[in-house]
């Protein structure tokens, strides 16, 4: 009789149940060679989702992280074979994953590490040239838009996001409990986390989506009146983040902006 | 041009390659040893671009490269995935490899990956859809691919020809070369009890445009007879070796692999395994050459 | 925010953009394992881990059998469900 692939799959996803009809040794026994298969697809995805979640691993524990994984890999199979890609659904799987439910900061941090990882894969870019940063007059800059690298991101956590990266990915410092912004950014082709200042995302935000440097400073600040700017960009242009300097010739009236 | 594939060009030197690591990378730079050209998985570098990208597009400069697949899924029951040809495309245009490989082998069903070589039963009906796939594979990267023999741990009742057969058929019908991998003849010829070297003296070796040669582990199966698994965590195992100089004799020097994909070793080790298949390839050729 | 605040904030910004230099190194650093991006999507073509009894029966991982409790560092956090929070952990604290 012939094997159909989804009952193949079933079974190799399913321990329990048992080998598909039409399989065959010269021996008889098939479940052992079965298992082959069977450990291949656990073992190898398993190792894949260590790899990519080093800090969830640290969080939970080297045990429970496997078990973790491996209920995770049945529910959320690759969906392509670039695996790079396959953890990208742990945010929302540890979101209502119930043995977890009393940690309610891994979804974040699991978003975190999918963040850097993204980068790491993302397009190269350039950061913005020391001479274009040094004949650039200051009124000139904030008239220009920075164009932010494809391989920057934000994330924004209620929870010390940073602070529980650094303390279990680097063995520095201690988290104190408190909202966080940070700033993944690659100078060329490490991805590095910085902690941002206080609505570091907002302004990075504004800035790719086109506003000039003075406008999305001025939308910023009025949203936090402790906006630091020169912090903010300081992070923006060493990091990597930036990529191009777009000076914009007045009166261009290239876009319009609302304020919310 | 069905024509000219007949008789198949071999594009890889007819040396020793190595399966590319990134902790070899400043090895191959600068003490490269024998090893003259380099084996990738496609899979490992569809991305839009990082460090890897930017190690291959370094190391392209120094070596022929092989570009190996891992996902297509051309034994999968369903059709090809667009997308995934696309990215293959992408990749093949720029890296322009010497030579593009995959598996007789499915591992996507529904959507899903498994990331496993999942096996093929040697049925007429595989053997059409396998021939479908390839065909469609091959053109749209516009060349001709190899196409590797797997290693098996079941059989199928289904099946209606042996490996051998099935293999010769789709290289006759699509006009793809074949990737033999010698471990793997050996592991499946154990787990089957075929004699491995009746498998050598079968197989098309005039269709064969590189040879892979890798580690197994030992384990056992249901009833505790012997049961050997390809994982490609060691040394290549002394009855691969003398299987290979088999392959050699018949068949002259060809391209040959080593692949260590898992307790990678330090680079020095792994060119000596890539050394020992050099000094074989040497040993057959002279004989070729003292031949009346 | 005025412009001279602003013209002083970049020229601060730039000064200690430039003061910052640029490594290019194109040989895989050690930074790499601890990002979760060293060999996170590396596909490869064996068969499997050369055995056939890891880690596919033993594991209940089905959701409505699980016995395990988180046990890494998340205990020693002061935050939501760390030490602080967590019931479980005071009750391992107990001396046996």
């Amino acid at each position: 009789m012939s094997v159909c692939h989804s009952e193949f799959i079933d079974a190799l996803l399913d321990p329990q149940k048992p080998v598909p009809n039409g399989l065959a040794s010269r021996n008889g026994g098939t479940a052992k060679r079965f298992a082959v298969y069977r450990n291949k697809f656990a073992v190898s995805l398993t190792e894949a989702l260590e790899a990519q979640f080093p800090v969830i691993r640290k969080l939970v524990g080297d045990e429970f992280f496997k078990a973790m994984a491996g209920v995770y890999l049945r529910r959320h199979p690759p969906e392509s074979p670039i695996l790079s890609k396959f953890g990208n659904r742990m945010p929302e799987f540890l979101s209502d994953f119930e043995p977890v439910e009393h940690l309610p900061y891994l979804p974040d941090v699991a978003r975190l590490e999918t963040l850097i990882r993204e980068s790491f894969y993302s397009k190269d870019s350039s950061s913005i040239s020391n001479e274009t940063l040094r004949s650039l007059r200051p009124a000139d800059f904030l008239e220009s838009r920075i164009i932010i690298a494809p391989s920057a991101r934000t994330i924004q956590s209620r929870f010390p996001i940073f602070g529980i990266w650094r303390a279990n990915a680097r063995g520095e410092g201690n988290p104190t409990n408190r909202p966080e912004e940070a700033l993944v950014a690659r100078r060329q082709f490490d991805p590095e986390l910085y902690l941002l200042p206080d609505g570091g995302c907002e302004f990075m935000r504004l800035l790719a989506s086109g506003h000039r440097v003075s406008e999305a400073a001025d939308l910023a600040a009025a949203r936090r009146p402790d906006f630091k700017l020169d912090q903010i960009l300081a992070l923006v242009l060493s990091s990597g983040a930036a990529t191009e300097l777009e000076p914009i010739k007045h009166n261009s009236g290239e876009r319009t902006l609302k304020c919310g | 041009m069905l024509d000219d594939r007949r008789a198949l060009e071999i594009v890889l030197p007819k040396e020793p390659g190595v399966g590319f690591k990134h902790l070899h990378f400043e090895d191959l730079l600068n003490d490269r040893g024998c090893v003259s050209w380099l084996e990738i998985h496609a899979e490992n570098y569809m991305s839009d671009g990082g460090r890897k990208i930017a190690q291959l597009n370094r190391l392209r400069q120094d070596f022929p490269i092989s570009c190996h697949g891992v996902g297509l899924s051309i034994g999968g029951e369903n059709p090809l995935s667009k997308d995934h040809l696309n990215r293959l495309e992408a990749l093949v245009s720029w890296l322009e490899p010497a030579s593009f490989s995959e598996h007789l082998a499915w591992s996507s069903h529904g959507g899903s990956y498994f990331n496993d070589l999942l096996p093929v039963p040697y049925t007429k009906a595989a053997l059409q859809r396998v021939c479908e796939h390839i065909d469609e594979v091959q053109n749209i990267l516009g060349r001709t691919m190899l196409l590797e023999n797997p290693s098996t741990y079941l059989v199928f009742e289904e099946s209606e020809m042996t490996e051998i057969e099935f293999i010769s058929d789709i290289s006759r019908r699509t006009g793809c070369g074949l990737l033999l991998d010698v471990n793997n003849v050996f592991v499946s010829s154990t787990n089957h009890s075929v004699n491995p070297y009746w498998y050598i003296d079968e197989f098309p070796l005039h269709s064969v445009g590189e040879i892979h040669l890798g580690g197994h582990a030992e384990d056992s199966d249901d009833e505790g007879a012997l049961l050997l698994i390809d994982n490609h965590g060691s040394e290549v195992a002394e009855p691969v070796w003398d299987l290979y100089e088999h392959v050699l004799r018949g068949a002259g020097a060809l391209p040959t692999l080593i692949e260590w994909d898992s307790d990678v070793p330090e680079w020095k080790i792994l060119e000596a395994e890539a050394d020992r298949a050099f000094r074989l390839m040497n040993i057959v050729q002279d004989e070729y050459v003292g031949l009346p | 925010m005025n412009d001279q605040i602003k013209s002083i904030a970049v020229a601060s910004a730039v000064a200690a953009a430039l003061a910052v230099g640029s490594s290019a190194a194109l040989a895989s650093g050690a930074n790499e394992k601890c990002y979760g991006v060293s060999l996170a999507g590396e596909n490869d073509c064996e068969a499997g881990p050369g055995t056939t009894c890891a880690s596919t029966s033993t594991v209940d991982y089905q959701g409505n059998a699980w016995s395990l409790v988180p046990a890494g560092t998340c205990e020693s956090m002061e935050l939501p469900g760390g030490r602080m929070g967590s019931l479980t952990a005071l009750d391992r604290d107990l001396p046996s």
